[in-house]
């Protein structure tokens, strides 16, 4: 019976492998909905939320950024860092081409009061929250 | 473009051993490309400047390590996370096609880029066709 046990052995290589590869899409998935270019982090505060960004490699004259009311748009282009030699490639796993993202705030921003930086590939954006959309605080009265 | 082009990727384990920085670590994604002298090999490592990248060379073995500066965004709490932030570290086995004493590498704005100089007696080299007539 020795085909038995050979065929029964790539069965379970089969098995393996198709669980490896629905783990690798898994993977993906748990993640959230992060296969957009670049990934982001929200942060907040009280008066500003801050959104950094990934884009490593990227000029900062390839990078447009614009707010309107409540939304941001980062907007740009990676470009292939090479030379215009002739060349071979081996390996080839870093993102490139035009880009842009959209992202809503649940508030609406001051947008003269944004400030944007660009080091070491990351992009800070600190967006203010509009004067009308400030917390009021609310003083209670005893009567 | 699939989903695993953007997804940075965690380092699980080094070689077996447990690490002494409590900080998580990133496999950069790279681009190896060879031209006529040289393979170049582009890693993309953001938040990492010049003083946090380290190139070393053991033996055949060269390893990229960037480690990030700790992140200075005081009074701010995170509210929604699309990527983690952490060092990287990647390891290559090389060839003996590289001429070891000239490696080059520089970084700018987030990505490393390591010249690695082929050989001399591993250049191409144009061989001129003569005509037979």
């Amino acid at each position: 019976m020795f085909w038995r046990n050979v065929g029964r052995r790539s069965v379970w290589r089969e098995m393996d492998r198709l669980q490896r590869e629905m783990n690798r899409m898994m993977d993906g998935f748990s993640e959230g909905a992060r296969s957009e270019f670049p990934p982001v982090n929200i942060w907040a505060n009280e008066e500003n939320a801050m959104i950094t960004a990934e884009l490593p490699g990227v000029s900062t004259e390839d990078l447009d950024i614009s707010v309107v009311g409540d939304t941001l748009t980062l907007s740009g282009e990676r470009q292939a860092q090479n030379g215009d030699e002739e060349q071979t490639y081996r390996r080839r796993e870093r993102w490139q081409g035009s880009f842009s993202r959209t992202l809503q705030l649940p508030f609406r921003i001051d947008a003269e009061a944004v400030d944007a930086t660009f080091a070491h590939g990351i992009l800070s954006v600190v967006l203010p929250r509009a004067e009308a959309d400030k917390p009021h605080r609310i003083s209670i009265s005893a009567n | 473009m699939t989903e695993s082009t953007i997804v940075k990727q965690e380092e699980q384990e080094y070689g077996g051993a447990e690490r002494t920085r409590a900080r998580r670590v990133y496999i950069p994604r790279v681009d190896i490309y060879e031209t006529g002298d040289a393979v170049v090999l582009l890693a993309d490592m953001p938040g990492v400047d010049e003083n946090g990248v380290d190139v070393t060379l053991e033996r055949n073995i060269l390893t990229i390590t960037g480690y990030i500066q700790d992140d200075e965004r005081a009074g701010y709490g995170l509210a929604y996370r699309e990527y983690g932030e952490g060092d990287y570290e990647r390891t290559f086995a090389l060839s003996d096609e590289v001429d070891r004493n000239r490696i080059e590498a520089t970084i700018r704005d987030g990505v490393l880029v390591l010249t690695l100089p082929k050989a001399e007696e591993m250049k191409t080299r144009k061989i001129a066709v003569r005509s037979a007539a």
